[in-house]
């Protein structure tokens, strides 16, 4: 198909399950058209769907070609930018070659950029790769107990692969937990978390730590990670908090005051006190969350001071008589 | 103790490792060493490569798709920290968790209603307009890298694939085959009823009231007895927005379900 048939192509980006494509809009079908596979389509478009990859090149590509071939076929139109131009070629200009020609060097000018961003990238990565041998090949020694490492060596290693982002793969732990940057962590936390943690009966969902957190900081955010590794330290810095996973795999940071014996027998003075409650009653009732006041109703249920009635009205829990 | 006492014990240690190095290896200390210098390096170059094209991520969602399949490849996270060079010289890190807060405060604030479930598609509409008109953009390939990383954080954080495009759960509640696939069927009408189900996936009854029954306690489901014929099981989390109002925590309350 000859390139003179493109009126304009543009990118469409990767989705999920879908590939990145190259939209090339057509001209109309010219009278002498030759016979081909097709005398007529309804569209005026074809779709190129790149699977693997190649659409960047590809684009790359078509743009250079299209460029040059558009000098070869209107030269009269092309008038040159520093702009002498002839009547035919002012007119011209105007039209819709002349904003078509201004996409294209927009494109082109992005596209350059993206081109060399693509090829230094490929370049950096090629040195992280390096990076990553050389952890791997230092871990492998370590397992293999070759050469002594001390305590420091190790927390520095640590501190390295925490930031070039590589799993620890001695101990396939989380990245960095126990560096110093979780340490410090920790103890920020221990202290911006108390009052919080007292508005909230004590206890708060790692989401909402999360959330709580990070808009308070503005930037330099804190990584999913980060937080997690930093409340899992808070036991052995002998804070007053700690991290706490729930049998549903919900993880909260709860008061270390706060008692379990003190939660599960107010949940269950205040469910005899109504005579049974639901999570979301329980809820209103405390002013806490559903998710929360769901597990100490399951706590409370799990050391046998209360029973449930599941019905598709929902999880209603009551005092256990038995 | 790592390191033996004694005369003795150094002497023998200083032989093994002279034998160790006759031999072209290289010790794990002395590598670490190396790693140090190589950082070093390897900083510099980020700090280059920023330099001229952290705009191109913030700005190119295609671009930062490249970038994270290429860390991928090579075993590299750039999210893992934001203490890792990636996150604090390309900033990508700050982009991804800022959006990570943002799906966390859509999807709670939508809970009483859908339970917990929402559409991708939806997902995003609500994060866009929530971060306004002048915000960077953001592609669904950055919400479901924003996903991954939340589920460390154990609030049953998952995505189900639903008719080409996902589910994002935002509750621990036990979801299994049975269940999605019952989601995958609703969703052509947002709706689902127990001979639909029968009918298309051959189950019996019991099977098909089991998970329906499941799904409206976990809240995902509301029923409609009252529809013409059969009872049909809607789905919050699937209503488009042209068939669905948004009803405050305190109307969601007041309706029975």
């Amino acid at each position: 198909m000859p390139l003179s048939q493109i009126i304009f192509f543009e990118e469409q980006a990767a989705g999920i399950g879908k590939s990145a494509k190259i939209v090339i809009h057509l001209h109309p079908v010219p009278a002498n058209k030759e016979p081909g596979p097709y005398q007529y389509s309804k569209y005026s478009y074809i779709k190129l769907s790149f699977k693997e990859h190649g659409q960047i090149e590809f684009y790359r590509r078509l743009t250079e070609e299209m460029t040059k071939k558009r000098w070869e076929n209107t030269p009269v139109s092309q008038p040159i930018p520093t702009g002498t131009g002839s009547q035919a070629g002012k007119t011209r200009a105007v039209g819709i070659v002349g904003i078509e020609r201004k996409i294209e060097e927009k494109r082109k000018e992005t596209d350059k950029n993206i081109s060399e961003a693509f090829e230094d990238l490929s370049k950096l990565m090629v040195k992280a790769k390096e990076m990553v041998e050389l952890s791997r090949s230092i871990a492998n020694k370590i397992k293999d107990k070759q050469g002594d490492i001390t305590e420091d060596e190790t927390i520095r290693f640590k501190a390295y692969l925490l930031s070039m982002g590589i799993a620890n793969p001695v101990t396939r732990e989380t990245h960095g937990s126990g560096t110093h940057y979780h340490l410090q962590l920790a103890k920020q936390l221990g202290d911006m978390l108390q009052a919080p943690l007292e508005e909230r009966g004590g206890m708060m969902a790692l989401t909402e730590v999360y959330c709580l957190v990070n808009r308070a900081r503005g930037m330099e955010l804190l990584s999913p990670e980060d937080l997690v590794n930093a409340c899992k330290m808070f036991e052995s810095l002998k804070l007053p908090l700690r991290l706490r996973v729930f049998d549903s795999g919900v993880m909260v940071v709860q008061l270390q005051s706060h008692s379990e014996e003190e939660m599960i027998a107010s949940a269950l003075d205040n469910v005899s006190e109504k005579g049974s409650l639901t999570a979301e009653e329980f809820a209103k009732l405390l002013g806490l969350s559903v998710l929360l006041s769901k597990e100490r109703l399951l706590l409370a249920e799990k050391m046998g001071h209360l029973c449930r009635d599941d019905s598709v009205e929902g999880l209603r829990f009551y005092p256990n008589l038995f | 103790m790592r390191r033996g006492v004694g005369a003795g014990a150094i002497a023998k240690k200083k032989l093994a490792e002279a034998k160790y190095k006759e031999r072209g290896n290289v010790l794990a200390e002395d590598q670490i060493v190396q790693m140090s210098k190589q950082l070093e390096t390897f900083k510099t170059h980020l700090e280059e490569f920023a330099s001229k094209h952290k705009q191109e991520i913030r700005k190119n969602p295609q671009f930062r798709v490249q970038f994270q399949e290429m860390c991928a490849t090579i075993g590299v996270d750039p999210l893992a920290s934001g203490k890792g060079f990636w996150s604090e010289m390309l900033g990508v890190g700050d982009f991804y968790y800022e959006l990570g807060v943002q799906i966390i405060e859509v999807c709670l604030a939508l809970k009483h209603r859908n339970g917990g479930l929402i559409t991708l598609d939806e997902l995003h509409q609500r994060v866009l307009k929530g971060r306004g008109k002048y915000a960077q953009e953001v592609s669904q390939d950055d919400l479901v890298r924003a996903i991954k990383k939340l589920k460390v954080m154990g609030n049953g954080f998952g995505m189900i694939p639903v008719g080409g495009s996902y589910l994002v759960q935002s509750v621990p509640a036990e979801l299994n085959m049975d269940h999605t696939v019952v989601l995958q069927l609703a969703e052509k009408k947002g709706y689902v009823t127990v001979s639909e189900i029968k009918d298309s996936l051959k189950w019996e009854k019991e099977r098909a009231c089991h998970v329906l029954d499941h799904l409206l306690k976990e809240g995902l489901a509301w029923l409609d007895s009252q529809a013409a014929g059969e009872a049909q099981y809607w789905l919050p989390a699937l209503f488009s927005e042209l068939t669905s109002r948004d009803v405050t925590p305190e109307e969601a309350n007041q309706m029975t379900p």
